[in-house]
């Protein structure tokens, strides 16, 4: 074998060993989730669906799923309206403190989640205020925020300003432009932002832990307790529940806002 | 207290003159960027129904001039006026003012019908109407039937051809073209620009023309605005500008030009004349005011203006040829003399034969085959 022969080979098997080594994980929960004994071993030795049953059935799991929808969907959404509003100030106007109202935005970057759980539950205990779904949305809000506001920002850098004056030569007054163009071509921006956002939301689980109450424990949450008690492979068939459906979720996304959209705006040149 | 003559009375109304030649007026209009001047007391009156071309390299002003017409930018001083209308602080949803963008800016997410109508829906145009007005403006630019296609399915003349109906469809009082045609290739270009005109001419709407291409403005335009460094240079017809540059800038900037070291013979009222060689020609006096006779000064003749001769001779100078360029339709020769202050001189000869006449390191005259040509003072 010739040398680049040789690097090839070596290349591929960087490739394949990092995919593996990525996909190890979810791969062996996978596996495990279909154990029929009630330990969380691997490999099992006889196979079963019984547990997504269990799961599927464990009232903790279904109210931290409920609870977990709810705050994902407010959280999210909250996030996308401000993110958006800051993102669209940030590009369309320069002024004396932007720098540093995109520092405070991106901050929860730097700043733990658990030191933002905290804060909330310290704030939340000095207002008198239950540890309602107000205050996890609240936490939640400012954990996906950066997120959101660099997908849009990110979306309208590059959404071509002659798109906002043309609409304009054309008659458009400022919020017909914002309404018939400008959402409209940063669509697909929007979705993927509020998406992430959704997803790191629905995962969270530091600042969650802090914040939720029996009452308001979302999903992750409850896996830890249920955890905390017993080892058997519920927690497995979860984990395979999750993985499915994002997927299947992000599928659907990009089939109807992803690629498409995108490559579309970019033709128009 | 002294009695003041009436001004009033006296004075031409402003009014009554824009009526007759200004259908837009740029009145002292300034803008800058930063510390850089974009755009310093543009002054310029455009007519109804001419194209006017903005004209100048990159960063000359010529954009930022068709921003602040259209409203995309807003000014640091001065007024712009439409139809005697003051127009300086209007938005620019509500100028009436059509552009045809470098790009196009179709809007992706439309078909070609949206495009076309998206100006008449914002004006709240009934449905039937809007659709009648696109069929009309879409067979005018030759698109009939592509109503429903997107802006991605058409080709780059064709995406152009939309966006100018786009534009033409709200009846713009005025209309902008940015760069129009600097994204088609050559071939396809020259026709657009062909029928580009043809359209202008049928609808007879004022038309401000934005370009760095010196030939495109030429056949173009009916007057041409040449812009350098956020100042209006000069205005004046598509012949004027090339055959009077007002200054060494415009004279450089549009067409080919020679720049040869000459000597003032003498300035009269109008004309002033220049001696090279054996040769002597007319001038126009004005850029030369303050010079004296004898005084050096670089005179500027187009290739077309100069001949090949043998030597001896009413002449201008001599020189070796040094290069051949065949054009198809002409001839270019490059001549190295040192009475050129590039050290070339170009000639452009109509005769295909000129290679045999006249070859690589033949001693040859120049000179010239008109009476006339400009001059400015030397540089520095």
């Amino acid at each position: 074998m010739d040398s680049r022969g040789t690097l090839r080979a070596i290349g591929i098997a960087i490739v394949a060993l990092t995919l593996a080594f990525v996909l190890l994980p979810a791969l062996v929960v996978g596996i495990a989730a279909f154990n029929a004994r009630a330990v969380l071993a691997f490999p099992p030795n006889a196979w079963s669906w019984r547990w997504f049953a269990k799961a599927l059935a464990y009232d903790d799991f279904r109210a931290g799923f409920r609870n977990g929808l709810i705050v994902t969907a407010c959280a999210s959404s909250i996030a996308l309206l401000v993110g958006a509003a800051f993102a669209f100030a940030l590009d369309h106007y320069s002024f004396a403190v932007k720098r540093t109202i995109e520092g405070v935005l991106l901050a929860p970057l730097v700043i733990p989640h658990f030191t933002i759980g905290l804060g909330f539950l310290i704030l939340a205990a000095q207002l008198g205020a239950a540890r309602g779904f107000a205050v996890v949305v609240a936490c939640h809000v400012i954990l996906v925020l950066p997120f959101v506001l660099r997908s849009v920002y990110i979306s309208l850098r590059n959404l071509d300003q002659r798109f906002e004056l043309a609409a304009a030569s054309l008659g458009a007054p400022p919020r017909r432009v914002l309404t018939s163009v400008t959402i409209p071509l940063l669509a697909p921006g929007l979705v993927s932002g509020w998406l992430f956002a959704a997803i790191l939301s629905f995962n969270e689980f530091t600042a969650s832990l802090f914040v939720t109450s029996q009452r308001t424990q979302t999903l992750p949450v409850a896996m830890y307790n249920y955890v905390r008690e017993y080892a058997d492979p519920s927690m497995a068939a979860v984990s395979v529940m999750y993985i499915v459906a994002t997927a299947a979720l992000l599928a659907i996304a990009n089939a109807f806002f992803g690629l498409g959209r995108v490559l579309n705006v970019e033709d128009a040149r | 207290m002294l009695k003041m003559p009436a001004n009033g009375v006296s004075s031409r109304s402003p009014l009554s003159a824009d009526a007759d030649s200004a259908f837009v007026r740029i009145d002292g209009l300034s803008k800058h960027f930063g510390d850089v001047a974009a755009l310093q007391h543009a002054a310029l009156d455009i007519r109804r129904g001419e194209i006017l071309t903005l004209l100048g390299p990159s960063g000359g002003g010529k954009t930022t001039l068709l921003n602040l017409v259209a409203g995309f930018l807003v000014p640091d001083g001065g007024s712009i006026h439409i139809e005697g209308r003051t127009i300086t602080d209007v938005p620019p949803y509500q100028r009436e003012i059509g552009v045809l963008f470098q790009n196009y800016a179709l809007f992706p997410h439309m078909n070609v019908g949206a495009n076309v109508g998206y100006g008449l829906k914002m004006r709240h145009v009934a449905k039937a109407e809007i659709q009648r007005r696109v069929a009309e403006v879409l067979a005018l630019v030759r698109l009939t039937g592509y109503d429903l296609r997107k802006p991605r399915q058409l080709s780059g003349g064709q995406q152009q051809r939309v966006a100018l109906a786009r534009a033409l469809a709200i009846s713009p009082k005025v209309l902008l073209l940015d760069e129009p045609f600097s994204a088609l290739d050559k071939n396809l270009r020259a026709s657009m620009q062909l029928e580009l005109k043809e359209i202008q001419r049928q609808l007879g709407v004022t038309t401000i023309f934005v370009t760095h291409d010196q030939s495109e403005a030429l056949s173009l335009s009916d007057r041409i605005a040449v812009l350098s460094e956020g100042r209006i240079r000069q205005v004046g017809t598509p012949n004027e500008i090339y055959r009077r540059p007002a200054d060494r800038f415009v004279a450089g900037f549009v067409g080919d030009v020679n720049t040869l070291h000459a000597r003032l013979a003498g300035v009269e009222s109008q004309c002033a004349f220049v001696a090279l060689g054996a040769a002597t020609l007319s001038v126009p006096a004005e850029p030369l005011r303050g010079l004296s006779a004898g005084a050096p000064v670089d005179l500027f003749l187009r290739p077309e203006q100069l001949r090949l001769a043998a030597r001896g001779g009413t002449s201008l100078c001599q020189g070796v040829i040094a290069a051949h360029s065949y054009q198809g339709a002409h001839f270019d020769i490059h001549v190295a003399s040192d009475a050129a202050v590039s050290g070339r001189i170009l000639i452009r000869q109509a005769q295909s034969d000129a290679s045999a006449q006249w070859p690589l390191g033949a001693d040859v005259a120049i000179a010239c085959v008109t009476q006339d040509g400009v001059a400015f003072a030397p540089e520095r």
